[in-house]
């Protein structure tokens, strides 16, 4: 008797919790070379000075990411996102506990902040396992770019830009803001999508062209700054 | 031949006696081993334990990585390779590093000690955090050339690690930053204060009139970058010596790209200096008194000397010899045969 008295009090709660799924925005990344689908090893693209080449390697990081709305109410994730052309589901990243409001905008930065690259040993995105760490000068890469040109002037013709540096005068994070092109209403619980455009080929121009035989590897600070500021424009929202 | 044969049975019975009692698990800790205690007189620390409490179990775990092979890519390499025990944690008699395969690095390894009150590691300062030092030497080609993933697939496959890790941090996963903390656990309570300069200050021991001497002079010209109780401001300087051709190390101006940089090396600490032989970031200097009659000889400085170094000034002999005399109160005896530090594969 008593059992059942716990069940019929019990069961209405477990099914109110059941469908408050709560506030929940996907994220989806399209990796495209100007207006074709970014494919590896496969496709030879044509960079701003007509140099072909092949992409083998693409992955960087997402984090801070902030929903803005008119009346300036901020809802801040505090994940870390390292996003891989090579695995899908990293492609589509899922915000949650998203604070009530409209959003009309959004911001985050590509790369990791400098608190987190001042902190020792982490795990999960932030593991070094994800060979996205420089071992030498300690930091995080924010984002790597590989691939095989005709041009490069390396051995085996590759082309490896490793872009990280938290520390001034080199410090390339990125802060990117894109509106958003309708607002997300997350007045009441609910779950939306937005598809982000990211062009790989803005990494090679403007405001520097970039040439694969006289610069084929980046792996050092002063040179991954310039690149930076190169792809800050290369996620927009469809 | 019977006889021999059952004194070959004794012999055998009484080997695998000892060798039972090598067993890892030998030493036996109590809470008081593992305890940070920052010693009278020091700055607050740079590292911060709070955010990787120390236990027992987890120091256990980082000296038994600190003394294994398994970091390394063919098992023959491991941090006390290079960072001996009998040499303070400097590789004895050493000129600059061995690695893996017989190779030979750029840079004399440095002592490690008091670690947790460095803001960053390596002579150049590269890396900035205690936590993350350990992933340079297992990745370098030239020292242990192992991945990391390699390193947790190689753990995850020994029963005594799977044993070790649960031990220390209460499941069963073993990941990198788990690694990572036991390894800081175990280097970061490398803490020398009981050399006979400790004693002294704190007046449990005597100075002859030498190394009274000597502490004067050292006060006068080297305490302002070898600054106590630490000794050392963790500054980069450059220290005047020519650039030895065939490294051409850039130092810290590889690390920061500013030309100002160049050449510039993070000044060490002295403690234990006597054990860290031989010296300077190359290793060029044999015996301490070289690295005095460099420093006290303005004529053997390279025109970017550090001006701190002009300061010092011509050193005459005897103040050279009170300088060494002083230096070699630096060593931490009491540290150096502490068993919490001894190698667990030997008694």
């Amino acid at each position: 008797m008593l059992k059942l008295v716990i069940f019929l009090f019990i069961t209405p709660f477990v099914l109110c919790s059941q469908k408050t799924v709560g506030n929940k925005l996907v994220i989806h990344f399209d990796h495209k070379v100007d207006s074709q689908y970014l494919q590896l090893d496969s496709i030879t693209y044509k960079n701003n000075i007509g140099q072909p080449y092949t992409i083998t390697k693409f992955k960087y990081y997402l984090s801070n990411i902030i929903l803005k709305s008119k009346d300036k109410k901020k809802s801040i994730s505090h994940d870390v996102f390292l996003i891989d052309e090579e695995n899908t589901s990293s492609k589509e990243i899922i915000l949650s506990k998203i604070k009530k409001g409209v959003y009309d905008s959004i911001s985050f930065i590509i790369g990791v902040d400098s608190l987190r690259n001042c902190s020792g040993a982490q795990s999960g995105a932030l593991d070094p396992i994800n060979a996205m760490f420089w071992t030498w000068n300690t930091g995080y890469i924010f984002l790597k770019l590989e691939g095989k040109s005709t041009m490069s002037s390396a051995p085996g013709k590759i082309f490896e830009y490793h872009i990280g540096g938290y520390k001034e005068p080199t410090n390339a994070i990125e802060k990117v803001h894109l509106a958003l092109p309708f607002p997300l209403d997350f007045t009441k619980d609910n779950e939306q999508t937005i598809k982000v455009n990211v062009n790989v080929a803005e990494l090679f121009r403007a405001p520097m062209d970039i040439d694969f035989s006289k610069l084929p590897s980046v792996t050092d600070t002063k040179n991954a700054l310039m690149i930076s500021r190169n792809y800050n424009d290369m996620f927009s929202i469809k | 031949m019977n006889k021999i044969y059952g004194y070959f049975t004794v012999f055998i019975i009484i080997l695998s006696f000892l060798n039972f009692n090598t067993k890892d698990n030998e030493l036996k800790l109590s809470r008081k081993d593992v305890q940070l205690v920052i010693p009278k007189g020091f700055p607050p620390p740079h590292y911060d334990f709070k955010k990787n409490p120390i236990t027992i179990e987890g120091f256990l775990l980082g000296r038994k990585l600190f003394y294994d092979g398994i970091l390394s890519r063919d098992s023959s390499v491991s941090c006390h390779t290079c960072h001996q025990r009998i040499a303070a944690f400097a590789h004895i008699d050493h000129t600059l590093s061995h690695g893996i395969d017989a190779q030979i690095g750029t840079r004399n390894v440095p002592a490690l000690q008091n670690l947790i009150w460095r803001d960053a590691f390596m002579w150049d300062g590269g890396i900035n955090h205690l936590e993350i030092q350990a992933i340079n030497p297992i990745t370098s080609k030239i020292e242990m050339d192992e991945s990391l993933g390699n390193v947790l697939v190689k753990l995850r496959r020994s029963s005594e690690y799977k044993k070790m890790f649960k031990s220390a941090f209460k499941d069963t996963l073993i990941n990198s930053e788990r690694m990572l903390k036991a390894l800081t656990q175990f280097t970061g309570l490398m803490i020398f204060n009981n050399s006979r300069y400790d004693m002294y200050l704190r007046g449990e021991d005597s100075f002859t009139s030498q190394e009274k001497n000597g502490l004067k002079l050292f006060r006068q010209k080297c305490a302002s970058c070898h600054k106590e109780p630490l000794f050392t401001d963790n500054s980069y300087r450059h220290n005047g010596l020519f650039v030895d051709s065939n490294l051409i190390d850039l130092g810290r101006g590889k690390i920061t790209g500013q030309k100002e940089d160049n050449y510039k090396f993070k000044v060490p600490s002295l403690r234990n200096v006597e054990m860290t032989y031989p010296y300077m970031h190359d290793g060029r200097f044999r015996k301490l008194y070289e690295v005095v009659k460099h420093y006290g000889n303005p004529n053997a400085h390279s025109s970017l000397v550090d001006e701190e170094i002009k300061k010092i000034g011509r050193l005459s002999d005897n103040e050279k010899v009170d300088l060494v005399a002083f230096l070699l109160t630096l060593t931490d005896k009491k540290f150096l045969y502490d068993k919490r530090f001894s190698d667990p594969s030997f008694r």
